[in-house]
């Protein structure tokens, strides 16, 4: 029953999605690191997206209608840490300065904010496919 | 008499179709931020074309890995791509909205033939019954 198939895909978003919400927390929770060189910053991390198809000829003409979503890896921003010069603080190298995370925390909130309307839909699409299977289920009593 | 089988008349392939055109507006909303994701969607017209037999011909598939001309699912509908009433950069054709507002239409829809297939068992049974 291809309705069965919706809880799959929604659930695979699900998952992605809160993937997602979880890189958000870790970005905003190290937005404030310092550390003593460019190399040991905080970079910001973001997850990709792909589209699960399937993988064997009949898998792919049985369920090609659908696609759940998978997280196919964790990017890590390469934008430049941003350089403070702070010759008071304890990380502080020889020059005085201190390298901050590059973490863009309106891109984080923005991305939050997706993320968490994107699983409300897709756990909407859960709700309303289990409401029409129990319909269904109950068909002619 | 009517046969039995034909009972439920065009309500009970009407309901498949729903149920995968469900499935598929669900890819797409699970897809929302996929990059290089296109939505895709199913053509009422073909399947009820194909319901009442004055479909277009199709290529004839005789082994199991012979592809169909166009993407049709087991219903009979076609699998056709959306466009996207404004471009995103990373490629994904889905528009949250617009599948939402499909999803929720199409589940109203498959309400709506459950009800007809209702009404149906229920005038059977009061016809059966005699009361």
């Amino acid at each position: 029953m291809s309705l069965m198939r919706v809880f799959d895909v929604s659930g695979s978003a699900l998952n992605a999605q809160s993937v997602r919400l979880n890189t958000v927390a870790s970005n905003l929770a190290n937005a404030d690191a310092v550390a003593g060189s460019a190399q040991e910053a905080f970079r910001a991390r973001h997850p990709v997206f792909q589209a699960i198809l399937g993988t064997t000829l009949a898998d792919w003409q049985d369920s090609r209608a659908s696609a759940g979503v998978r997280v196919l890896g964790i990017w890590i921003s390469t934008a430049p840490p941003p350089m403070r010069h702070e010759p008071d603080h304890p990380l502080a190298d020889a020059d005085g300065n201190i390298w901050a995370s590059n973490v863009n925390v309106v891109e984080e909130m923005a991305n939050m904010i997706s993320a968490s309307r994107a699983f409300q839909t897709n756990v909407e699409v859960m709700n309303t496919s289990r409401d029409l299977m129990l319909r269904t289920l109950a068909m002619g009593t | 008499m009517t046969s039995i089988e034909g009972i439920l008349g065009v309500h009970e392939p009407m309901l498949r179709f729903r149920a995968e055109r469900a499935e598929v507006l669900a890819s797409n909303l699970a897809n929302a931020d996929t990059p290089n994701f296109k939505a895709r969607d199913l053509d009422f017209r073909r399947v009820l074309d194909s319901v009442q037999g004055t479909g277009q011909l199709s290529i004839a598939q005789t082994r199991p890995g012979h592809l169909a001309a166009s993407g049709t699912t087991s219903s009979g509908g076609e699998l056709l791509y959306r466009i996207p009433f404004q471009p995103s950069l990373d490629g994904n054709t889905v528009e949250g909205p617009i599948e939402s507002a499909a999803f929720g239409e199409n589940a109203v829809r498959y309400q709506a033939s459950l009800m007809f297939i209702n009404r149906k068992v229920a005038g059977i049974e009061a016809a059966l019954t005699g009361q």
